[in-house]
C-alpha cells in the first residue's frame, strides 16, 4: 500500500523541490506538472535539483491558466504516469506547490490504509451548494464560456446573459450528473484508472473541456460513476473568502495548522520559511489517530469575511464609511437623550448617574462647549470639548463618543438653545432613545427673572427651534425610540417616564424608582405662561398647565402601587 | 460622474506629469544605484530635509520590514544627511536646492521619479518621520502584504496618519540618532477623527487626532489632512496629486468601503513630536516652505510658547497594531 502524490506547479520552484523531495523520502513518488509558462533555465534547475531521486518524475508541460482545462490535462497526464510508472501506488493525491504536509506521511499512508477503497474527494451537487464565484452553479455546466473570465470580465458576462436571454442549453452527457467540490483530490487507484480508461472519456473529455472551471466538476463528477466509497471532503485543508481565492498560510498560522490535525494545508505563502522548515522536518506527530478538525480555522476565515463584507457596526474609520447613513448605523451602541429633564429637576444629572450607575452628561451640544459628565475637558479617546470642533462635524462626534465608550451606556441632554445641527442623526439612529418634555424650556426662563421683553423674545427663539425639532422627530424617517410628552403631562405623572428612562439606562439591574427627584418650584409658573400669552406669545408646546400646580397636589399620581 | 468630470481628470493627471517632467531639471542626481533595483523589489520614495539624527533609525526599520531599495530626495541638507545616505548601499539619492514649495511639496519630484523607478513596483512613499504599521506587520514582512493585495487585486493601500506625542513637554527628552522614536513619542489620541468624502477624486479627507485638538480647537478647518495613501503598485500613468493624500487616477483612491464592510489598512506613526520638533518649526517658519502659507507651523509656534504637552489623561499609549486595530483606527479586513 502506497500512496503517490501528482504535483502541480507554476510558481515558488525552490518551495516544489522541498515537498517533492519530502514527500519521496517518505516513500512517497511524485510526479510533477510544472507549468509551461515557467522558463526553461528555472525548470532545468528544477529538475536538476531532484534528479538524484528514482521516483520523482516530470510528465509533459503544458500551458496552464486558472478556470481552464488545461489544469485537468495536466492532472490527467500526471496522473497516467503514476499509475503507469508506479504499479504499487494504491492512493494518488493532488497537491500544489503550495500544499504542505502537516502531520507525518507515515500517519497519512496509515490512515489511508486503513481506508483502502475509500475516495476523499469533495463532491456535491450544485442544487446544494450556493458555490462563491460568479453566481454561476448549475449554468456551469450549461452555457459555453468562450471569454476568460479573468482577462475579460466584460465578455464573459456578456456571454452569459446573451446565453440566459436566448435560452441557450448545451446537452450534458448521458450519466453524468453534475457535481462540484474542491480541486484538490485524494483517489483509490481503482478509481482514478476507471475515469482515464473509461471508454467514454473522448466524450467526457470534449463535455468538459467546455465547462467553466472544469477542475472543480471534472473528477467530482465522474468519481462518482466509478467509486465504491466516496467520503465526500478533501484531505487537504483549502479555505477561500469571499471573493473566492485562497486563503494564505502564514507563519503566524503554526499553532492553528498544527493543533487543526489536518493532513495537508493549502494555500502556504511561499515565504513562510518557519512553516516548511518545521512541517516538513521530522518532528513527532501529537496525535497519530486524531481525525482532521478544521473547525477552528474555519473560524477565524469567516470572522475575517465578516469583517469585510459587514464590519464593525458604528464605527467610521479611513477604510470603512458606509455611503447611506440611512440604511446604516451611525451609532454602535444604545444611548439616551433626555430633553427637558435637568431643566425640571434640582441636580438631576448626578442624581441619575447616581441611581442607575451610568454615565450621564450635560448638554454634550451645547454652544459653549460639550458640558462631558464630571466638567471634563476632555472625554474617553481624547474626545475635546471645543464647541468648533464638535460643531465642524457634530455626527463624528456622536460616532465617535458612542464608539469610544462601547461597554458603557451614555446619557446626555439636550434642548432647543443647544447646537441643533444633530438632530437629523439621532431621530435616523435606531440606537437612539430620545424622551422629549415639551416647552421645558419655559421653566429656566421662569426662574430667570430677567426682563420681560427679553424673556419672552427668548421663548419665541427657543419654542420655533423646538417646534422644527419636534416635526423631525414626528417624520416617517425617524428611526429612533422616541417619546414626547407637554411639560403639562409630565408634571401631574413624572415618575412614569422617568422609571422607563432608568430602565433604557440600566437594562439589566432595572432600580425601581419610588420617589422622583426634587423638582424645582412651580410656584406661580402658571401665572407666567399667562402672562406670556398675554404678551402675544402662546407657548403651546407646554400644553395645558394647570394654573393651580403646585408639587403636594400631584402627590397622590407619586405614590407608587 | 461624466465623462467631462473624467476627461479634466485625466487632463489634470497629464498636467501633473508634465509638471514632474519639468522640474525633474531640479534634481541633481548624487547616487544612482537603481541599477540594483530587481522587477519584484519594493521601493520607498521619499523627500527630506536636515534628517540625519533620524536616518538611522528610519532606514533600519524599513529594512527589517522588508523594503530593498530606498529613492530619496533631499531637499538642501547642511546636516551631514546627504553625505549618510550617499553611504548606504540601497539608496539612490537626488538632491536639489530648489524651492520645495513650487516643486508642489516635492510631490512634483517624487512624481518624476517614481514615474521613471517605480513603474511596476510595489512603493511607499513616506518621510523620515512616519512608521508605517499594518495588520500582521509583527509577524509577517511587508512582502506578505503586496503578495495578498497582488492576489486580492488591490492597487492601493490606505494608512492614517497617527500622531504620537511624548506624555510629557515635548522637548523634555532628547532623541538619540539609531534610537526608535516610538520609546518618546508613545501616545496617540483614539476617538476623535473627522471623517468626510471628497466627491471629486473621491478620497476620504479625515481630520482630528492631537494636532486637531490641540492647535486648531478654534479653526478646525485648517487641521491637516490625516488620509494618506502611501503604498502603491506604481505604474508610470499613476501621479500623486496633494502630498500622498490623494492619487489619479481616482480609483486608487477608493481604499475604504462603502457598503458597510471593512478593507483592510494600515497606518502611518507619525514621530514627528520629539525634541527636533520645536527647532524644525521655526526653521521651517522662516523658510515658508510648507502648505497654504504654514498656517500649520505658526499655529504650532503659537501654541507650543506657552504649553508644549499634547498629552491628556485620554491618550493611549501604544502596544502594537492589534490595538490600533481593536480602537477601530485600521482594520485586517479580510487578510487572516
Amino acid at each position: 500500500m502506497s500512496l503517490g502524490v501528482v504535483m502541480i506547479v507554476h510558481e515558488a520552484l525552490h518551495r516544489a523541490t522541498q515537498l517533492a523531495r519530502h514527500w519521496a523520502d517518505h516513500g512517497c513518488p511524485v510526479v510533477l506538472h510544472v507549468d509551461q509558462n515557467v522558463d526553461q533555465d528555472s525548470y532545468s534547475r528544477f529538475v536538476d535539483s531532484v534528479s538524484d531521486y528514482k521516483n520523482i518524475l516530470f510528465c509533459d508541460r503544458r500551458h496552464c491558466e486558472w478556470g481552464t482545462w488545461s489544469l485537468v490535462e495536466a492532472s490527467q497526464a500526471a496522473s497516467e504516469m503514476m499509475l503507469d510508472c508506479f504499479p504499487e501506488v494504491q492512493h494518488v493525491l493532488l497537491a500544489s506547490g503550495s500544499c504542505l504536509p502537516l502531520r507525518p506521511i507515515a500517519e497519512m499512508t496509515a490512515y489511508l490504509s486503513d481506508r483502502p477503497t475509500t475516495d476523499f474527494i469533495e463532491s456535491v451537487t450544485t442544487e446544494d451548494v450556493p458555490w462563491a464565484i460568479g453566481g454561476l452553479n448549475e449554468e456551469r455546466f450549461t452555457l459555453r464560456f468562450p471569454f476568460s473570465w479573468r482577462r475579460h470580465r466584460r465578455l464573459f458576462d456578456w456571454a452569459v446573459g446573451l446565453q440566459r436571454r436566448l435560452g441557450y442549453r448545451r446537452r450534458i452527457p448521458l450519466g453524468v450528473t453534475p457535481h462540484l467540490g474542491s480541486q484538490w483530490w485524494c483517489l483509490t487507484r481503482h478509481t482514478l484508472s476507471a475515469i482515464l480508461t473509461d471508454p467514454r472519456r473522448v466524450v467526457n473529455d470534449a463535455y468538459f473541456s467546455k465547462v467553466w472551471i472544469p477542475d472543480e466538476s471534472y473528477y467530482q463528477t465522474l468519481s462518482r460513476q466509478h467509486s465504491q466509497k466516496i467520503e465526500s471532503r478533501s484531505l487537504t485543508l483549502s479555505k477561500f473568502d469571499f471573493q473566492g481565492k485562497p486563503h494564505v498560510f502564514y507563519d503566524d498560522h503554526m499553532q492553528l495548522l498544527r493543533r487543526s490535525d489536518c493532513f495537508v494545508a493549502r494555500k502556504i505563502w511561499p515565504q513562510a520559511d518557519r512553516l516548511f522548515n518545521s512541517f516538513l522536518s521530522a518532528s513527532p506527530s501529537l496525535s497519530a489517530e486524531a481525525e482532521p478538525n478544521p473547525g477552528k480555522i474555519d473560524r477565524i476565515f469567516s470572522k475575517a469575511t465578516l469583517r469585510r463584507t459587514k464590519g464593525r457596526s458604528g464605527l467610521l474609520m479611513q477604510s470603512r464609511f458606509p455611503h447611506q447613513r440611512w440604511g446604516s448605523r451611525v451609532t454602535a451602541e444604545p444611548y439616551v437623550v433626555l430633553e427637558g429633564y435637568t431643566e425640571l429637576f434640582r441636580n438631576f444629572e448626578p442624581w441619575l448617574a447616581d441611581f442607575s450607575r451610568t454615565r450621564v452628561h450635560g448638554h454634550l451640544f451645547a454652544t459653549d462647549r460639550a458640558h462631558f459628565e464630571g466638567g471634563e475637558t476632555e472625554y474617553f479617546g481624547a474626545l475635546p470639548s471645543s464647541a468648533a470642533l464638535r460643531d465642524y462635524d457634530t455626527s463624528a462626534f456622536l460616532t465617535n463618543l458612542i464608539w469610544n465608550t462601547q461597554g458603557e451606556r451614555q446619557c446626555f441632554q439636550f434642548g432647543p438653545a443647544d447646537t441643533q445641527d444633530i438632530t437629523w442623526n439621532i431621530a435616523r439612529d435606531d440606537n437612539a432613545r430620545i424622551h422629549v418634555i415639551t416647552g421645558a424650556w419655559a421653566v429656566p426662563l421662569f426662574l430667570s427673572k430677567g426682563a420681560f421683553a427679553e424673556i419672552r423674545r427668548e421663548a419665541a427663539r427657543l419654542q420655533k427651534i423646538e417646534c422644527e425639532h419636534l416635526r423631525v422627530l414626528r417624520s416617517d424617517h425617524a428611526r429612533a425610540r422616541i417619546r414626547i410628552q407637554t411639560l403639562s403631562e409630565f408634571v401631574l405623572n413624572p415618575l412614569q417616564p422617568l422609571q422607563e428612562v432608568v430602565d433604557q439606562l440600566a437594562p439589566r439591574d432595572r432600580p425601581q424608582l419610588t420617589s422622583p427627584p426634587e423638582m424645582v418650584h412651580l410656584g406661580g409658573f402658571g401665572d407666567f405662561l399667562q402672562n406670556l400669552k398675554n404678551q402675544g406669545m402662546h407657548p403651546h408646546l407646554v400644553g395645558d398647565f394647570p394654573t393651580d400646580f403646585s408639587p403636594q397636589r400631584a402627590t397622590p399620581y407619586l405614590v407608587p402601587k | 460622474m461624466g465623462a467631462w468630470t473624467s476627461y479634466r481628470l485625466r487632463l489634470k493627471r497629464k498636467r501633473h506629469h508634465v509638471r514632474a517632467f519639468r522640474k525633474r531639471r531640479e534634481l541633481t542626481c548624487v547616487q544612482n544605484r537603481t541599477a540594483l533595483i530587481d522587477p519584484s523589489d519594493i521601493l520607498i520614495f521619499s523627500t527630506l530635509r536636515n534628517e540625519l539624527v533620524r536616518l538611522p533609525f528610519f532606514l533600519k526599520y524599513y529594512r527589517d520590514l522588508g523594503v530593498n531599495h530606498f529613492v530619496i530626495v533631499d531637499n538642501g541638507s547642511d546636516d551631514g544627511s546627504r553625505e549618510y545616505l550617499e553611504q548606504q548601499e540601497d539608496v539612490s539619492l537626488w538632491t536639489t536646492q530648489a524651492s520645495y514649495k513650487r516643486a508642489k511639496y516635492g510631490v512634483d519630484w517624487l512624481n518624476w521619479l517614481q514615474r521613471k523607478y517605480g513603474h511596476g513596483h510595489w512603493c511607499l512613499a513616506v518621510d523620515t518621520d512616519e512608521l508605517f504599521i499594518y495588520p500582521f506587520c509583527d509577524a509577517r514582512p511587508l512582502r506578505a502584504l503586496t503578495d495578498w493585495l497582488d492576489a486580492s487585486q488591490i492597487r492601493s493601500f490606505g494608512a492614517m496618519l497617527l500622531d504620537m506625542y511624548p506624555s510629557g513637554q515635548i522637548g523634555e527628552e532628547t532623541y538619540q540618532s539609531g534610537q526608535n522614536p516610538l520609546e518618546i513619542a508613545r501616545w496617540f489620541d483614539s476617538g476623535n477623527y473627522m471623517i468626510r468624502k471628497n466627491t471629486r477624486f473621491r478620497n476620504l479627507w479625515i481630520q482630528g487626532g492631537a494636532r486637531a485638538r490641540v492647535f486648531f480647537d478654534d479653526s478646525p478647518k485648517s487641521a491637516p489632512a490625516l488620509n494618506k495613501i502611501p503604498l502603491v503598485k506604481w505604474h508610470r500613468s499613476y501621479a500623486y496629486i496633494s502630498s500622498t493624500h490623494m492619487l489619479l487616477p481616482r480609483g486608487l483612491n477608493l481604499v475604504y468601503d462603502e457598503s458597510g464592510g471593512e478593507k483592510a489598512s494600515g497606518c502611518l506613526l507619525h514621530t514627528k513630536f520629539l525634541d527636533t520638533f520645536q527647532e524644525k518649526s521655526r526653521e521651517e517658519l522662516e523658510r515658508r516652505q510648507h502648505y497654504a502659507n504654514s498656517h500649520e507651523y505658526r499655529a504650532y509656534s503659537a501654541r507650543l510658547a506657552d504649553d508644549p504637552v499634547l498629552w491628556s489623561k485620554w491618550s493611549e499609549e501604544y502596544n502594537g497594531w492589534r490595538q490600533i486595530e481593536h480602537l477601530g483606527l485600521m482594520s485586517k479586513g479580510n487578510w487572516a
